[in-house]
């Protein structure tokens, strides 16, 4: 059984009791509450990064790392024991951040609204171990400075006033933090370890297993339950949708659900590790994710959202189920009556429905290897940036002598659940690769799923985006392709 | 120089700064009005019980279930307005509705001692509705004649004589996307009572004056007994010049009747489907040309999608009338504006106010007539700037039509625009896949409210006994840097350095009768109040400083706080010593400003006059990328130069020029609001109500290389210290980038094609472009086929 001390969150260094709360409460109404009024709300679904607040999270490359996330999304509950640091602990206006003084000297704020979240999402950029040596590697191009500052980390928030030049600017005048910088020194010790909470308020509880069979045995007992990992989805649920749970169980801190594994036929990813800490961990050994991850929502929501989530979700627009599909994924399911197996391609059953039951809990992604060579993940969204897919599709071809030796195609947005696209794979399998199966298998994947017109894209850009694409993936790979025709 | 734009040696303005709040802005200390809830106990929230009806008459409303909702304080309903029950001036916006008019409609509003309590409230609260057909597009509402306001018509010769003999006549039609404001910070209103039962609303508000105009008749008391304070706005564009009023409302009428303070901020879905936005346009037209490409004449009939009420929408109409010309001298023209009713929120000001809408079709029809004529659209444009002097349609003379000519020189040349675009043309024969584009749009836009009346400002400046000195005068700050540079015009009146002076926060108790901070007016009308009332102040000491110094009060000057004669020999006295001695004197020390902008004046029902004291002019150049499996595209390279006379803080001109270029990108390209026009049950909702399905430009759609100059030699006669107004004319710069869509569309097909493209530009709507131009033949595929232009030779 969980024991519990007396919740708290420490802030700008300050531990702060956590009383009354309720399990639907953000951590941004907690912190406002508290009359720190620099985080803003936005639009309470983690699009415009207005509440963007540090955490500390265990890091890559340094023990811990300050980690930028929507506070209008995160309960406050789930950050029972956790350090957290708002644009009020950075610096004070007498005594400006870096990251502070270079947006307000440049004209990086306006209406100033959005600009503590910048701030917050930029200091974690500043802050990121990483930086210096992507620096010195010096892959400097329109989305990463000459310091090593990857604009993506700016992905989730949204400013209506600069044009965002100024901010850029700013992001790409940031030296590396000074040795007697307190937060900088911070990420060399670890985080704070989760630790197992139980909040209850008005009948509402807020739990923290701290295992995963308390947390099988939790489910099994009260089947009611909502499970959250980066509440990214859930969040948006309880702000926008109004919806509270008598229970929500926070799994995103259990070590069984933590490992990423890289075997010889299998990596392992646990399911509540993050988008961003996958990536990171995984550093381009799997390549179609690789081409995903810049692509899947916003930096803020990647520091959030996890593996595990964006399956359990079963939403037929989640980004990864067609990067997974196209990598023959399997899901490993864990209850308290043991573990099972199921390929992704047969865990959805319907619009946002799986057969994961009641009492199990996505513990895994499992990828087999070797991987296929010829990868590509196609979105099709109104913005490049931080939009959800009209139409996804994820690639993952054999060529071998020339002919297509295997394929595997996974979609989403063209269907109630992610798909796989097994006609277009049939008639691309033993084919050889040229223009003209190309042409042929494009019309083929055009007529796949049943796309729907609404505000996102009308159901022919669908269909014309399902074949364009694999044009598009035939004509930018030539390396892949035979010398038809001596030039 | 006239004494109004005349500087004197080392002005504060012109002076490069970040805005004033800046270091509060990114610690987050800067207050904004939800940021005083905290501070203020025993606040009620209040949440409002919404329509799922686009149309409806209510016919019943029982508010007792929702008392029974623990924490429930009020429900407000009609029977509790004591004065006006009327949210706007127009008196066609009914506070508490009878008849819901669009989906959404804010029936009552529950009170709470929690924001939970409240919404739990709302949903408790029982109505009943009888539904009524309802009209959701403005091509519905023209089929049914459903129009409000009064129809405006712009003419200037005989257009359809003209159009009879002209060498080439073209003409199409052209429906195009309103735009939502999304300011980061929605709507919000927090109202105490004071003694006495006197209201203090701080309310993120444009226009307090009118704000609290609103409050005084919804509470039925006079204006005196109600303040209105807007600390700073997070952003407003113009959808908090009269839409903040209801709200403000709401929050004052439960405070009193609750004796709590209130807090009534919106989220943001109930900002989006509540609160009105940018207008969407249906056009359609007829352009003449000679052989050369002069533009001989236009007939076009503009309908304005006003919403279910008139809002704004006359006066934006009337400016989208008196900007169809853009830059382009038309000698015969007609043009019809009316204004149509549908069952959609009231779409109200927005960064141009109509002449963005008015632009845009001129712009798009010389796009699309271009390659029809056979002439390189750049040459087009070019070709058809007015010279100098020549009149605008309304009747007003172009006096600096050599600045268009010097902007767009400029960019073409700093920009290498011939260079560049023969790289494109190189560029696109080899790549089947991608193309590029180049075009440049110039922008003229009419400085002042159309409005006379409203053209006048007024300013509060203290000096106190220690010689620092306190302002206010009658603008908001929105964070388009307004307080930045008044106090930089204040600092250069006075002769101080800016360290002195403190501006203090907006409130109708110091300035009353304020003008909306709008119509890119605030630095010209403020500045010239806080510049009148500084010298009211600095002209008094002259006399006192000239008695000290055995001078003449002429002789006297101020300069970085130290006052002085012409000649060193007279020595010179201390600012804080010379108001010290003029107190002891029994000097006033303070002073009111005001000004009027003269040399106005306009006949709304000719539509003739000269309702701007100048233009604005600014010219762009956009290159674009765009590929051809998708229609995705992205920014590669912007050059701007802008006319915005001599800037008073250029990093604040730069950050308006760059960020309306931006936000007009946006409504442009991207932005895109859809309203279900289904007859199934949603019919009338609107589709995409909150950031995740609303997309405003991210970093992503940042250009990657922006270059902006401010335009040299550009003094303004008729401003404050020979400035001219920002806020709005860049946002029109961005037709640039829509043109270079078409040119990048248009080169995936034969040379010579003319394109017809949606707006927004999505990525969509290119990709249907390109596939109209790689297979101009078969269009079928694309869903919305825009209607074909029919051209012939005459």
């Amino acid at each position: 059984m969980t024991t519990t001390s007396a919740p708290c969150v420490t802030v700008n260094g300050d531990q702060v009791p956590l009383t009354g709360v309720a399990s639907h409460t953000t951590t941004l109404d907690w912190l406002r509450g508290r009359g720190l009024t620099g985080a803003k709300e936005g639009c309470a679904e983690g699009e415009c990064g207005a509440c963007s607040v540090l955490v500390a999270r265990p890091g890559t490359d340094t023990a811990t790392e300050w980690t930028a996330v929507n506070a209008c999304l995160v309960p406050v509950a789930a950050l029972d024991g956790q350090e957290l640091v708002t644009s009020e602990g950075l610096g004070s206006s007498s005594d400006l951040h870096p990251v502070q003084q270079e947006l307000a000297v440049r004209g990086g704020s306006q209406c100033g609204y959005c600009t503590p979240g910048f701030v917050c999402s930029l200091a974690a950029e500043f802050y990121r171990p990483g930086r210096a040596a992507d620096a010195e590697a010096g892959s400097c191009d329109h989305e990463h400075g000459p310091n090593g500052v990857d604009l993506h980390a700016l992905s989730g928030n949204l400013c209506r006033c600069t044009g965002y030049r100024p901010i850029r600017d700013a992001a790409y005048a940031l030296g590396a933090p000074s040795e007697d910088d307190a937060l900088a020194t911070r990420r060399q010790a670890p985080p704070p370890e989760p630790r197992p909470t139980r909040i209850a308020v008005d009948g509402a509880e807020f739990v923290r297993p701290e295992s995963l069979d308390e947390t099988l045995a939790l489910l099994t007992e009260r089947p009611e339950a909502q499970v959250v990992a980066g509440s990214t989805d859930w969040g948006v649920e309880v702000n926008i949708r109004g919806r509270r749970a008598p229970l929500v169980v926070a799994v995103d801190r259990l070590p069984e659900l933590r490992s990423l594994t890289v075997g010889d036929d299998v990596i392992e990813i646990g399911a509540a590790l993050t988008l961003t800490e996958i990536e990171r961990r995984l550093d381009g050994q799997v390549p179609l994710l690789a081409e995903l991850f810049p692509q899947f929502a916003s930096r803020l929501i990647r520091n959030g959202a996890t593996i595990g989530g964006n399956i359990g979700t079963a939403s037929p627009i989640g980004d990864a189920p067609p990067a997974l599909l196209a990598l023959d994924a399997d899901v490993v399911l864990a209850s308290p009556r043991g573990e099972r197996v199921v390929p992704l391609a047969d865990y959805f059953t319907g619009y946002r429905e799986t057969v994961r039951a009641a009492d199990e809990l996505i513990r895994s992604v499992r990828l087999p290897l070797p991987l296929a060579p010829l990868v590509g993940f196609h979105k099709i969204a109104k913005r490049r940036f931080d939009d959800i897919s009209s139409v996804a599709v994820g690639y993952a071809l054999e060529i071998a002598d020339g002919d297509v030796v295997r394929a595997r195609i996974g979609l989403g947005g063209v269907a109630a659940t992610p798909i796989r696209a097994v006609a277009t794979e049939d008639a691309l399998v033993g084919q050889p690769w040229t223009e003209e199966t190309v042409r042929r298998a494009a019309a083929v994947l055009a007529g796949e799923g049943t796309p729907m017109d609404d505000h996102r894209a009308s159901a022919s850009y669908r269909s014309a985006m399902l074949g364009q694409s694999l044009l598009r993936l035939f004509h930018t790979r030539p390396e892949t392709r035979r010398q038809e025709v001596p030039a | 120089m006239s004494a109004l734009s005349q500087r004197p040696d080392n002005p504060i303005v012109g002076i490069p700064m970040p805005h004033e709040s800046a270091a509060l802005h990114v610690t987050g200390e800067a207050l904004y009005t939800d940021d005083l809830v905290g501070r203020i106990a025993g606040t009620l929230h209040a949440w409002p019980v919404q329509a799922p009806h686009t149309h409806a008459l209510i016919t019943a409303l029982r508010t007792e279930p929702a008392y029974a909702v623990p924490g429930v304080v009020r429900v407000l309903t009609a029977d509790d307005v004591p004065g006006v029950n009327d949210a706007g001036v127009k008196h066609d916006e009914p506070l508490f509705p009878t008849e819901v008019m669009f989906h959404g409609h804010a029936v009552c509003w529950v009170l709470g001692e929690t924001l939970e309590a409240a919404r739990l409230g709302a949903a408790a609260v029982e109505v009943d509705y009888d539904p009524l057909a309802s009209l959701v597009t403005v091509q519905e509402a023209i089929a049914a004649e459903s129009f409000q306001g009064t129809p405006r018509n712009l003419a200037r010769g005989d257009a359809t004589a003209a159009l009879a003999n002209a060498a080439h006549v073209f003409e199409g039609e052209f429906e195009f996307a309103g735009q939502e404001h999304f300011y980061l910070e929605t709507h919000v209103s927090l109202a105490l009572v004071d003694e006495g039962g006197q209201v203090l609303v701080h309310s993120s508000t444009q226009h307090p004056s009118e704000t609290q105009e609103i409050v005084a008749h919804v509470l039925g008391v006079p204006s005196h007994e109600v303040t209105v304070q807007c600390l700073r706005m997070g952003g407003a564009f113009g959808g908090k010049e009269m839409q903040p009023h209801g709200y403000a409302a709401i929050a004052a009428l439960g405070a009193t009747l609750t004796g709590r303070p209130v807090r009534l901020r919106l989220n943001r879905t109930q900002d989006m489907t509540m609160s009105g936005k940018r207008h969407g346009f249906h056009s359609t037209w007829r352009a003449g040309f000679d052989d050369e490409g002069h533009l001989l004449a236009l007939e076009a009939t503009l309908t304005a999608d006003g919403g279910w009420s008139l809002d704004l929408s006359e006066p934006v109409l009337a400016r989208a009338l008196c900007h169809i010309d853009n830059a382009y001298w038309v000698p015969d023209i007609r043009v019809d504006g009316r204004v149509a009713r549908t069952n959609k929120t009231s779409q109200t000001a927005f960064r141009g106010f109509g002449g963005p809408q008015g632009m845009l079709v001129m712009e798009d029809l010389l796009g699309r007539c271009a390659p029809l004529l056979g002439i390189d659209p750049l040459e087009l444009r070019r070709r058809n700037f007015y010279q100098q002097d020549q009149t605008t349609p309304y009747g007003q003379p172009v006096r600096q039509a050599d600045r268009l000519a010097a902007c767009w020189d400029q960019v073409a040349e700093s920009g290498e625009v011939a260079r560049r675009r023969a790289e494109i043309t190189e560029f696109n024969s080899r790549h089947p896949h991608t193309k590029r584009g180049l075009a440049m749009t110039p922008v003229k836009f009419g400085i002042s409210f159309n409005l006379t009346a409203f053209n006048q400002a007024g300013a509060l400046v203290h000096v106190y006994k220690d010689g620092s000195v306190l302002i206010n005068h009658g603008g908001t700050e929105m964070g388009q840097g307004l307080h930045t540079k008044m106090l930089q015009v204040a600092a250069t009146a006075l002769g101080l350095p800016l360290s002195r002076v403190r501006l203090a926060p907006t409130r109708t108790d110091k300035v009353p009768n304020t003008s909306a901070t709008a119509a890119s007016s605030g630095a010209d009308l403020n500045g010239a109040a806080i510049k009148n009332a500084c010298e009211q102040i600095r002209e008094r000491l002259a006399q006192v400083a000239g008695g000290r110094l055995g001078i003449s009060p002429n002789d006297v000057r101020f300069d970085d706080g130290i006052v002085r004669g012409l000649s060193p020999a007279s020595g010179e006295i201390g600012w804080n010593e010379l108001v010290n001695v003029a107190y002891h004197q029994r000097v006033q020390l303070w002073a009111a400003g005001f000004y009027r902008t003269e040399g106005l004046h306009w006949d709304p029902n000719v539509m003739q006059g000269e309702p701007f004291k100048y233009f604005a002019n600014g010219v762009a150049a956009s290159e674009v990328e765009v590929d051809g499996f998708t229609g995705a595209y992205t920014l590669r390279r912007v050059d701007i130069v802008h006319d915005v006379g001599d800037s008073l803080s250029p990093l604040i001109d730069i950050g308006q020029i760059e960020g309306g270029f931006v936000q007009g990108a946006g409504w442009l390209t991207l932005e895109d609001l859809r309203w279900d026009t289904s007859d199934g049950p949603n019919r009338g909702r609107l589709a995409t109500q909150a950031a995740s399905t609303y997309k405003l430009p991210s970093f992503s759609e940042m250009p990657d290389d922006f270059r902006v100059k401010l335009l040299e030699k550009a003094h303004e006669e008729g401003a404050v210290y020979g400035s001219k107004a920002v806020g709005e004319p860049p946002l029109m710069l961005a037709f640039s980038v829509r043109e270079a869509l078409r040119e990048a569309a248009a080169a995936f097909g034969p040379a010579g094609t003319s394109v017809d493209l949606g707006c927004p530009a999505t990525p969509e709507a290119v990709y249907w472009a390109i596939d109209r131009a790689r297979t101009p033949q078969a269009p079928e595929t694309a869903p919305d086929p825009e209607p074909a232009m029919a051209g012939r030779k005459g």
